[in-house]
């Protein structure tokens, strides 16, 4: 069956507000105790460790390979680092702050600080009445959706950041950034939950705040020395194919465990995060043939990450078949995004986590509000309303990018304070895999 | 002796080897080189930057032969070597004053 979060967030405000999108049947679930499945539970363990499987080592190497050599360690350790500090500060104060009892459209209650009173017995619903998936499961899921999004910004300022401005950013950017808008789009208390606005697998929430968080560090950070003048190519497009490859396999838990049990809408989000991906990694390749560019490695890795962020929102809000037209214009659109719009603008997004996450993930946001239309072989009632839809998935993109803009440029300025925020001359010229972390990626 | 460098494409490493053994050559240093002649490097494009490295990666051979052996050696490496392309490389003959064998310290010819 197919969630419609539409009639579940205007229920849930006037509920209780429990987890992630099942307030509806929160109300119902006093009256019969809901059970937990274990075919669910091991899905959505499973998918917990295929996004921390998109972390480490996929996006570490993603990005890894797309920097200079002298960088890889930085670039890794910096991930790495950004993703445990995330599960710890997520079970200290981040799920309470996303997903505790309460609260209002912005942020949830304190209750649950440090997980009080989550125990083994504790049960978080899902999607359909009566069944439950274990707190700690949830919690889990959750925490590794945080641990992504703060590894996904750093792919703009990546070579030249402090390692401790980094640690300092991400502190303060979970907090203010990332927490209330994850409690915003899944929370049944939410902002754009109560709008309506389709969201699967968190478009928003992981992909525009994080892109569009990238590009405004990358702003305030300055572009790395040398940029664009002096040559930057990736040192191993071989390390970024791996990544790539990892990234991919671990959506399936990332989109198809976004539905939080093993059914007919996970196996949905499956099928798109299959086709619109396909579309895409080769739409990027055709579209650098179309101007006179060979059919690139790196055109098909960044036309794969591209549909799989744009298919995020959709993956349970569309048809195969509309997934693969999104995956193609999102492709497409990146595409110019990255190779001619940046160009032309002169900042330094150094991996393009905003052309592909940032314009991506809009691309995608929108477009769910297109593709979710049962004409269109989208799993919408048949009073879907395409022109409301998009009016509100339209609201939901730009307070996100409001609110991950002004966030940012705090996190960054209280780490620009503390830390100094970037590293001397002489070490981004260096290299900071020796000026920061005292080793180098390759003795050969 | 003449000691003979050759900078030559790295595909036609094993034509130039083979040719050269079947001269009766005992031995050769080969490393991979970077450099430009005639021929221009190449465009590299990543997401729509352009990089022009004017660098081509080559091998270089580098084989020490006796006097008399020597012209054979240049024309067998300039045979196998010769895709009738620009950038095939070039081939140096230089004169060597001694030559010292570790293991035994042989001197001069004895040592190739």
């Amino acid at each position: 069956m197919t969630f419609t979060k539409k009639i579940c967030g205007a229920a849930g405000a006037l509920g209780l507000s429990l987890f992630a999108a099942a307030p509806v049947w929160a109300q119902a679930a006093t009256a019969a105790a809901p059970t937990v499945d274990k075919g669910d539970t091991a899905w959505m363990m499973t998918s917990t460790l295929l996004v921390l499987m998109m972390i480490v080592p996929g996006l570490a190497l993603f990005y890894g390979g797309l920097t200079r050599s002298k960088n890889m360690l930085s670039t890794m350790t910096q991930i790495g680092a950004v993703a445990c500090f995330a599960m710890l500060i997520w079970v200290m104060w981040g799920y309470t702050m996303a997903f505790g009892d309460g609260g209002n459209a912005v942020i949830s209650g304190f209750g649950k600080l440090f997980l009080a009173g989550i125990t083994p017995d504790s049960k978080a619903a899902t999607f359909t009445a009566g069944v439950a998936i274990p707190e700690y499961v949830f919690v889990c899921f959750q925490m590794t959706f945080a641990a992504i999004t703060v590894a996904l910004v750093l792919g703009s300022v990546v070579e030249r950041m402090k390692f401790s401005a980094v640690m300092v950013f991400a502190l303060v950017w979970l907090t203010i950034v990332y927490f209330p808008i994850a409690h915003m789009v899944w929370a049944s208390n939410g902002y754009f939950f109560g709008l309506g606005a389709l969201d699967f697998a968190g478009g928003t929430v992981v992909h525009i705040n994080a892109g569009v968080s990238a590009l405004v560090a990358a702003l305030i950070l300055g572009k790395r020395i040398g940029y664009p003048k002096e040559p930057m190519a990736p040192h191993s497009l071989t390390m970024t194919g791996i990544g790539t490859g990892l990234l991919w396999v671990g959506w399936f838990g990332f989109n198809a465990g976004s539905a939080l049990e093993a059914n007919g809408s996970a196996a949905l989000a499956m099928i798109n995060t299959f086709v619109a991906t396909a579309s895409a990694g080769l739409f990027w390749m055709l579209a650098e043939r179309a101007v006179g560019h060979k059919p690139s490695a790196l055109g098909f890795c960044s036309g794969i990450v591209a549909g799989l962020v744009a298919v995020t929102p959709a993956a349970g809000n569309s048809g195969p078949f509309g997934a693969i037209v999104l995956g193609a214009v999102a492709s497409i659109i990146c595409f110019f995004a990255v190779s001619k719009l940046k160009p032309k603008l002169g900042y330094d997004d150094a991996l393009d986590a905003f052309g592909v996450h940032g314009i991506g993930g809009m691309i995608g946001a929108i477009g769910t509000g297109i593709v979710y239309a049962p004409s269109l072989g989208g799993p919408g009632k048949p009073d879907f309303n395409m022109g409301h839809q998009l009016v509100v998935q339209i609201e939901a993109v730009v307070t996100t990018i409001i609110w991950a803009s002004i966030g940012t440029v705090i996190a960054i300025f209280i780490a620009k304070l503390l830390t100094g925020l970037r590293v001397s001359e002489e070490v981004e010229l260096e290299g900071l895999d020796l000026g920061e972390h005292g080793e180098r990626a390759y003795n050969m | 002796m003449k000691l003979v460098m050759a900078i030559i494409k790295p595909f036609k490493l094993d034509d130039v080897r083979e040719a050269l053994s079947s001269l009766g050559i005992a031995g050769m240093t080969v490393s991979e080189v970077k450099g430009f002649g005639r021929q221009k490097g190449q465009t590299e494009i990543y997401r729509g930057a352009e990089y022009s490295t004017n660098m081509v990666p080559k091998i270089k051979i580098e084989v020490v032969c006796d006097d008399d052996l020597a012209p054979r050696v240049v024309e067998a490496t300039q045979a196998a070597a010769n895709s009738g392309a620009i950038g095939d490389g070039k081939i140096f003959v230089l004169d060597v004053s001694q030559a010292v064998r570790i293991r035994t310290g042989e001197t001069g010819e004895t040592a190739l």
